[in-house]
């Protein structure tokens, strides 16, 4: 039954990071665009399935809670500031979606928290996940890193990659689903993302064999583990030639597949932990009562249908959107 | 653990989930009234419902949509701020809120969608099944909200290992009589809250004179649906009340303001109630019995005062006390205005009868502040307890939180807050001012299911091409 939930949590923070990345991404990305035009298009390239990408979110809280209460009083209060600056960021940018159309005169506004929010949505949770890998200070189970244990270089660090990362995901998307202008800038954005991508990469593994982060001891213990990266690196290598070929679909799967294969990296090095080297999975669980309750009512049914409701939404959105159909036009 | 911060998380809470309550309240009881619109329309093939339909549906998709997102930020609350609280009783609160959310999300989402895609593509009889399977997914997330908040006023069904609420009785967490009082009185308050909205529309549409036909039926309706709920609610309120007096007699005596223990109870009216000397200034009292017969039923119950409760158990009094009087008193006006109104309706004079008209369309609000100060009553009654009896508010705190911390997200939780609700409410105001659309309805062609203000997507117009024709 814990690995039942422990796999529903890993598969709504997943569908959580790839989802809602591409319209992170995107959202950075429409800070950049220079005309309504082009702006009108990026939006209707996420339009109809932003909110429901950030449903995933939710979802994650309430598992964490249900099934994890330790792990989920414990992160969340950690991060409490971040936190809570996030979830307005995800709050503000979500209205502006809604909002920017209403107005002539105030448009700015709401452009302006559009991008602002989705960067900072998506430089904290890198942070978070940098803070994380790099360890918090715990006491007898209780954190005790103060309001600003988190702020370290790496984690900054984490999370301006995290931002390279989803504007990868996101320009990748816009490829796929745009046509005429906004995917040519996409594709050359494409390059320089990656790249940069892949100098952050480099730039975080340095970084761990300086410090000697706890993580690489377990590397070194299970060699196995770096099948991942393999994986990872085989799609940076398609993502590549896609790149070289302009190929519009191509790019954004190989992306998925390196979120894909560092996310199963990250859960396998912390694995049984839940908070790295502090709180395992068992210790974090819901008892037996509370599981059992959630998987009748809520996991065995209600979970596979939110996927297949997920998946049907992107398959009725499949295809390019005109790029002079801009979202709020009709 | 720092008392500043502990202030400043309360009135966090109070602040997020008092402005988040302002939308359910109003979409569970809107979504209740489009089903019953969309079944008189099926029924009589009136065009009229068709239009009342699709304009309620636009208000729904923005009130709905701003429901979704000041709600997200409940789910993360009890984490940041009280995790002591999400530590401990996690096991029970985790799993009802995962049922709120899970069967809301399917109910909601996927229902939603076909009302946005489908009346052309589906059979009108599934159309009408979709929207009341939405109304039934926001009952369903009241529902397991009510269960959660009640198993916070009276816990049960549970034991303590490892400092853990654990749950070993289910049936007794979600089926109990506190749950079934309650539950009722939240949705009859959302129904309330809709015909109310309904009403005051119509009203307003009838002094601008416009949107003849329209603006009789939500008038008549609005006020004809709270001229029949308005009794059945003060019965479960005072169905409540026996539970509170039954359980939680601290929160009974400060909300009647009753000090010392009486067999059979008076019964203060009004007053301000002295906390430090222990008695209530300028009170009007009706003498015994009538304490005992509304608080108990009975000539003779003895009641509790806040004397015989130690004082570090006491609710802060003062708030439950007013709160409670305010709430009320709007059900009172409630009442009195959906009866005469109802009874001008029958004899056909109501349209004509304007300072009426006017007055429905001032009281809109009531409803909304009845709701508001009910949960006053209830939450800040059941101080200083967060599990009644069991674990105290100031225990549950982040023990770490800083005053600092709290100050700095207080502050921009209400910036936040006052930015995109005054945008939101005055486009609520800007979609009703413009009333129901003529033409037959455009489905916007990107609007998903995910989305619900997508619905509403026309552009504001400084000058509304088929409104104010009356002015």
């Amino acid at each position: 039954m814990v690995m039942f939930w422990v796999s529903l949590l890993a598969i709504s923070i997943l569908l959580y990071v790839l989802l809602d990345g591409l319209d992170l991404g995107v959202g950075m990305l429409f800070g950049l665009a220079s005309d309504e035009t082009m702006r009108g298009a990026m939006l209707s390239a996420v339009a109809p399935i932003w909110d429901g990408n950030e449903t995933w979110l939710v979802v994650t809280a309430v598992i964490l809670w249900g099934a994890f209460p330790v792990v989920y009083a414990t992160l969340l209060s950690a991060f409490y500031l971040p936190l809570i600056v996030m979830l307005l960021g995800l709050i503000l940018r979500g209205v502006a979606f809604e909002f920017r159309y209403k107005t002539q005169r105030l448009r700015w506004i709401w452009d302006l928290s559009f991008a602002g929010g989705s960067v900072i949505a998506t430089f904290i949770q890198g942070m978070t996940v940098g803070a994380l890998v790099e360890g918090l200070s715990f006491t007898n189970g209780q954190y005790s890193g103060g309001a600003v244990g988190w702020l370290t270089p790496f984690a900054v660090l984490c999370g301006i990659g995290l931002c390279l990362g989803y504007a990868l995901l996101g320009a990748c998307w816009l490829a796929k689903k745009c046509d005429g202008e906004v995917r040519d800038v996409a594709h050359r954005r494409i390059a320089v993302l990656a790249l940069g991508v892949l100098a952050f990469l480099v730039a975080v593994f340095a970084h761990a064999l300086a410090e000697h982060l706890p993580i690489l001891h377990r590397w070194i213990d299970r060699p196995y583990l770096f099948v991942f990266p393999a994986i990872g690196a085989v799609a940076a290598t398609v993502l590549a030639l896609s790149i070289q070929r302009h190929n519009d679909h191509w790019p954004f799967y190989m992306v998925a597949l390196i979120f894909v294969s560092a996310f199963c990296t990250l859960a396998l090095s912390f694995w049984p932990y839940m908070i790295p080297f502090v709180i395992t999975i068992d210790e974090a669980a819901s008892p037996q009562s509370s599981l059992a309750f959630m998987f009748w009512g809520c996991g065995l049914i209600v979970f596979p249908l939110m996927l297949l409701y997920t998946l049907i939404s992107y398959f009725v959105f499949r295809g390019k959107v005109g790029e002079r159909v801009g979202y709020g036009h009709h | 653990m720092d008392m500043t911060a502990l202030l400043l998380s309360r009135i966090q809470f109070a602040f997020t989930i008092t402005f988040h309550i302002i939308f359910p309240s109003f979409t569970i009881g809107l979504a209740a009234w489009l089903t019953v619109i969309e079944a008189m329309s099926l029924a009589t093939r009136r065009p009229v419902y068709r239009v009342i339909f699709e304009f309620w549906l636009k208000i729904f998709g923005v009130a709905f949509g701003m429901g979704v997102v000041s709600g997200i930020v409940m789910a993360f609350q009890f984490g940041t701020n009280w995790s002591v609280l999400s530590r401990m009783t996690g096991p029970i609160q985790g799993p009802l809120l995962m049922y709120e959310t899970f069967w809301a999300f399917m109910l909601e989402a996927s229902f939603f969608g076909v009302l946005i895609f489908g009346r052309s593509r589906v059979p009108p009889w599934f159309y009408l099944f979709s929207t009341a399977m939405v109304a039934l997914g926001t009952t369903f997330s009241a529902f397991f909200i009510m269960v959660n908040n009640s198993w916070m006023q009276v816990p049960s069904g549970y034991v303590m290992e490892n400092g853990a609420f654990v749950p070993n009785d289910w049936t007794k967490i979600i089926f109990n009589s506190v749950v079934w009082s309650r539950f009722p009185h939240m949705l009859l308050a959302a129904y309330l809250t809709g015909a109310f909205c309904v009403a005051a529309t119509g009203a307003w549409y009838i002094l601008r004179k416009v949107y003849h036909a329209e603006s009789r039926i939500m008038l008549r309706m609005g006020l004809g649906l709270a001229a029949v709920l308005m009794p059945v609610q003060l019965l479960f309120g005072h169905l409540n009340g026996k539970y509170v007096n039954t359980y939680q007699p601290s929160k009974m005596a400060a909300i009647e303001g009753r000090w010392n223990d009486e067999k059979p109870g008076s019964e203060v009216l009004f007053g301000w109630p002295d906390v430090e000397h222990r008695r209530n200034l300028f009170a009007i009292t009706l003498p015994p019995p009538f304490g005992s017969l509304i608080d108990s039923d009975s000539f003779t119950a003895a009641e509790t005062g806040l004397n015989s409760i130690p004082p570090e158990n006491w609710p802060p009094v003062v708030i439950p006390f007013f709160t409670f009087r305010i709430m009320v008193g709007c059900g009172l006006v409630m009442l009195g205005l959906a009866w005469v109104g109802s009874y001008l309706s029958y004899k056909h004079r109501l349209a004509y009868n304007r300072p009426l008209l006017w007055l429905t369309f001032f009281t809109f609000p009531l409803p909304f502040i009845a709701i508001i100060t009910g949960w006053f009553t209830a939450e800040v009654g059941r101080q200083p307890w967060v599990v009644f009896g069991v674990l105290r508010t100031a225990d549950a705190m982040t023990p770490f939180l800083t005053a600092q911390q709290a100050t700095i997200s207080l502050a921009i939780f209400c910036a936040v807050y006052a930015f995109i609700f005054l945008f939101g409410t005055y486009y609520i105001y800007r979609l009703i001012r413009i009333g129901p659309a003529r033409d037959l309805f455009e489905i916007p062609h990107l609007a998903v299911p995910n989305r619900p203000m997508s619905l509403a997507n026309e552009e504001l117009v400084p000058e509304p091409t088929h409104a104010d024709a009356g002015e």
